[in-house]
């Protein structure tokens, strides 16, 4: 279990530092001086040179690359070129819409695919199975923007259930799950969608190996067999489809954002893009594909942790 | 038992008519969220829209219409010879913070603005100042280096707005103005909220509270607006719903100018641009109703030279430029260019510019002049077409106001280079009389138009959406700014 965790550590090390290159070598690449941007149309040369000074922008691409990475390393994400602040201070605000608006939608994802999957396989080919694969299907098509201007129109605007989007804040915590509610689910039902098939047919595999027969032969009903035995082995599949969607759903809310205006790490990143506040999408990026990574290594960890064979093997 | 029903049914009225009468905030909101707080460093037009007026006030300012009026300054006087301007101040004035504004403190902002280190985006318009003198606690004296026709509109900028030396520091986070509304709080990405000045020196503002909040996307702008989220919106960004809008009794639509000249701008150093004859082509190759139609759903007065039309000394000379495609083809022929020819036409992000571009592509198109379109980022655009001058033709809508000042310079963008015209800038600037100023106005605006330096299209036009109720909004934008002085509540 050591060997097999630490070979997954050194590979998270080495990806990170993979990333860390390709991120500064590709947002360098965007072309528009940032200090130009900055002070607009009426300003003299002399202006932009000092602004592009005070920003380190005269220095090596090396030289630039090495103070961004020993920055990270001490966890000092630089100053915001825009903000005049901390990075690491945004984003600490925006994390805390972010982080759970992406836990309030898996949550709701894996609470909707669950009992969905485990129908539909308990029930294979019946009317149930049949609606549900039916539903499932559509929800993978359905473009979570798009489903989202939906909800809006819905329950924002004819009902008034909801208003259109912003965040009041943490102050009142249930003003602020009321607020995530309508993006959470535009996010959610997607991903429901494809856990739930994700489930299904992991099961349906599951119920045709050797050892479910061996567990019927032994006098378990069928639904014995399958919350028994059958449940758990299906789950690996499920943890990674999981896994990867967390990590979807915390950077991939960039234009669920967008359409309900909320203050969270993908608006940052919309906005710092526009704006040229390099240094702030660089970091935030960095961020999260240092999340993506981990919770990667986690989901590894979990595998082994239900599957006793990937211990045993490496 | 009757009585008390009685009593607590015109409780129950006096309650909800004290809940009427009590509505005093807004949630106003805006396209983009300043990227800081401090008008007087950076270029950025959101700052003004959220503090001009409303935290943060300058000697002069402009009112609703773009006229200057009295801003600190409650009087001046002009010497003779145009060179001194000496400033009454209002009486007792005081910053947010609680220190009183005097003639030291307009004195620091006009030195820290024009000073050699001053990150003032717009320093060119302190450029005259030769001396700032305190005369008494309420009273300064400016002496220019030469007479400056406009000095007192200088002043009106957002840019020249009086600030303090004891909160200068903070000002991008915590700005500390003379207005009728303090600062209270920033969510960044999502709102700014501002409280009345109880301590304010000129008439109270019947607003409470005021809520800005920063919707770019035009189809959450929509949902803001129609699910009653925001009071109004200023600048709403799809013009496509205003219709929508204006058939709902509980909305009101404004449409009023900017200060926006949207030109197709030209190089005109770059063959075969610096033929003056393509130029002209080009110009009634346009259909300038089209291209309001078909790109701003209606939105916009056609230009026919580089100023505002709503402004008294605007010069009418469409006629200089009429849609004839015919004409337009004549005069390529005549400039050797029978067969037409290619070009690039580099468009910023705004839909005037990438909605237009397609149609102007294909108007001139039909007279035998093919363009290459490239969409590109604003920072990419202030790179690539404003600094390095690498583009054929370009769209963009120049909205710093009285901006006719730009063709008199060799090295900007479209690289226009007329003495006549750059003599002419000089003696505006010399000209306080108001008669001869309206002259010569009129005199630039004919020979730019007469040149066709540009392709002129459209006034930007700006939107507004607001519930029924609101009043005192501005309905023209002579300068990026929502001004809530003014602002209430009907009923």
């Amino acid at each position: 279990m050591i060997r097999y965790a630490l070979g997954r550590l050194t590979s998270l090390i080495i990806s990170l530092f993979v990333a860390s290159l390709v991120i500064f070598a590709v947002i360098e690449v965007i072309p528009g001086d940032p200090a130009a941007f900055m002070l607009g149309v009426n300003a003299r040369p002399d202006t932009i040179a000092a602004l592009r000074a005070e920003m380190g922008l005269d220095q090596s691409v090396v030289t630039r690359y090495f103070d961004w990475v020993t920055g990270l390393l001490r966890g000092d994400f630089g100053q915001s070129w825009t903000y005049k602040t901390p990075v690491a201070d945004l984003i600490a605000d925006r994390i805390w819409v972010s982080l759970p608006l992406a836990i309030y939608a898996l949550i709701l994802s894996t609470l909707i695919a669950f009992p969905a999957g485990i129908y539909a396989a308990s029930r294979r080919g019946g009317p149930g199975d049949i609606t549900i694969m039916g539903a499932t299907q559509l929800g993978v098509a359905i473009p979570n923007f798009w489903f989202a201007m939906i909800l809006v129109l819905i329950f924002a605007i004819n009902l008034r259930w909801f208003s259109a989007g912003g965040f009041p804040g943490w102050g009142d915590p249930l003003q602020a799950i009321k607020a995530l509610t309508l993006p959470a689910i535009a996010l959610a039902l997607p991903q429901a969608a494809i856990l739930a098939r994700v489930m299904r047919s992991s099961l349906l595999d599951m119920l045709g190996e050797d050892f479910i027969r061996t567990a019927r032969a032994k006098g378990l009903t069928r639904r014995q067999a399958l919350w028994r035995h059958a449940v758990r082995n299906a789950l690996i599949p499920v943890l990674t489809i999981i896994g990867l969607q967390f990590s979807f759903l915390l950077a991939g809310g960039i234009i669920i954002e967008q359409v309900f205006f909320l203050p969270g790490l993908g608006r940052l990143i919309f906005q710092s893009i526009s704006a040229r506040d390099l240094i702030v999408v660089e970091s935030v990026v960095m961020l999260l594909v240092f999340t993506v990574i981990v919770v990667n290594f986690a989901v590894d960890l979990a595998y082994a942790a239900v599957d006793p064979r990937l211990r045993a093997r490496t | 038992m009757y009585h008390f029903k009685r009593f607590a049914a015109s409780a129950v009225i006096g309650l909800w008519a004290t809940t009427a009468l009590a509505q005093d905030s807004i949630t106003v909101a805006i396209q983009l969220e300043p990227p800081n707080l401090d008008p007087t460093g950076g270029a950025a037009q959101a700052i003004d829209s959220v503090l001009y007026a409303n935290v943060f006030e300058g000697l002069t300012r402009f009112d609703a219409d773009g006229a200057i009026i009295r801003g600190l300054a409650q009087s001046w006087d002009i010497s003779d010879d145009g060179l001194v301007y000496t400033f009454n101040l209002a009486a007792g004035v005081t910053f947010h913070d609680g220190t009183a504004m005097d003639a030291e403190d307009v004195k620091f902002s006009l030195d820290r603005a024009r000073a050699e280190d001053s990150t003032n985006a717009q320093k060119g318009l302190f450029a005259g100042i030769a001396d700032v003198t305190v005369v008494d606690p309420l009273t300064v004296q400016i002496t220019l280096d030469q007479p400056n026709g406009n000095f007192l509109f200088n002043m009106a900028w957002g840019d020249a707005v009086i600030v303090a030396p004891e909160s200068i520091e903070n000002i991008a986070s915590n700005p500390i103005g003379t207005g009728p509304f303090t600062f209270t709080d920033w969510v960044q990405g999502d709102r700014i909220e501002l409280t009345r000045n109880a301590d304010y020196w000129g008439p109270a503002p019947a607003l409470e509270t005021a809520t800005f909040r920063f919707i770019s996307d035009p189809t959450a702008a929509f949902a803001a607006v129609m699910a009653e989220d925001v009071d109004a919106f200023i600048g709403f960004p799809a013009p496509e719903n205003l219709p929508q809008f204006e058939a709902d009794p509980r909305f009101q639509v404004l449409v009023g100018n900017t200060e926006g000249e949207t030109i197709l701008s030209t190089n005109n150093k770059m063959p075969p641009f610096d033929n003056v004859l393509v130029r002209q082509a080009v110009a009634h190759a346009i259909d300038r109703q089209a291209i309001i139609d078909g790109a701003m759903f209606g939105l916009g007065t056609p230009i026919g030279t580089h100023f505002a039309p709503h402004h008294p000394d605007y010069v009418d000379l469409l006629a200089n430029s009429p849609h004839d495609p015919d004409r337009a083809r004549e005069l390529l022929a005549e400039a050797g260019f029978a067969d037409g020819f290619t070009t690039t036409l580099k468009l910023p992000p705004p839909s005037y510019a990438r909605r237009g571009g397609e149609i102007i592509a294909a108007q001139l198109r039909e007279v035998g002049i093919e363009t290459e379109i490239t969409n590109l980022e604003w920072a990419q655009w202030i790179e690539e077409v404003f600094t390095n001058k690498d583009f054929g033709l370009s769209i963009v809508s120049h909205t710093e106001p009285m901006d006719i000042g730009i063709y008199a310079n060799p090295e900007y963008y479209f690289q226009y280079d007329n003495p006549e015209f750059q003599a002419l800038m000089e003696e505006l600037n010399a000209t306080t009389d108001p008669a001869g100023r309206s002259a010569l106005l009129a005199r630039a605006q004919t020979i730019i138009s007469e040149d066709y330096v540009n392709g002129y299209l459209f006034e930007l036009a700006v939107a507004t959406v607001a519930k029924a109720s609101v009043q005192g909004l501005w309905v023209n934008q002579p300068t990026a700014a929502v001004d809530l002085t003014g602002v209430s509540w009907s009923e």
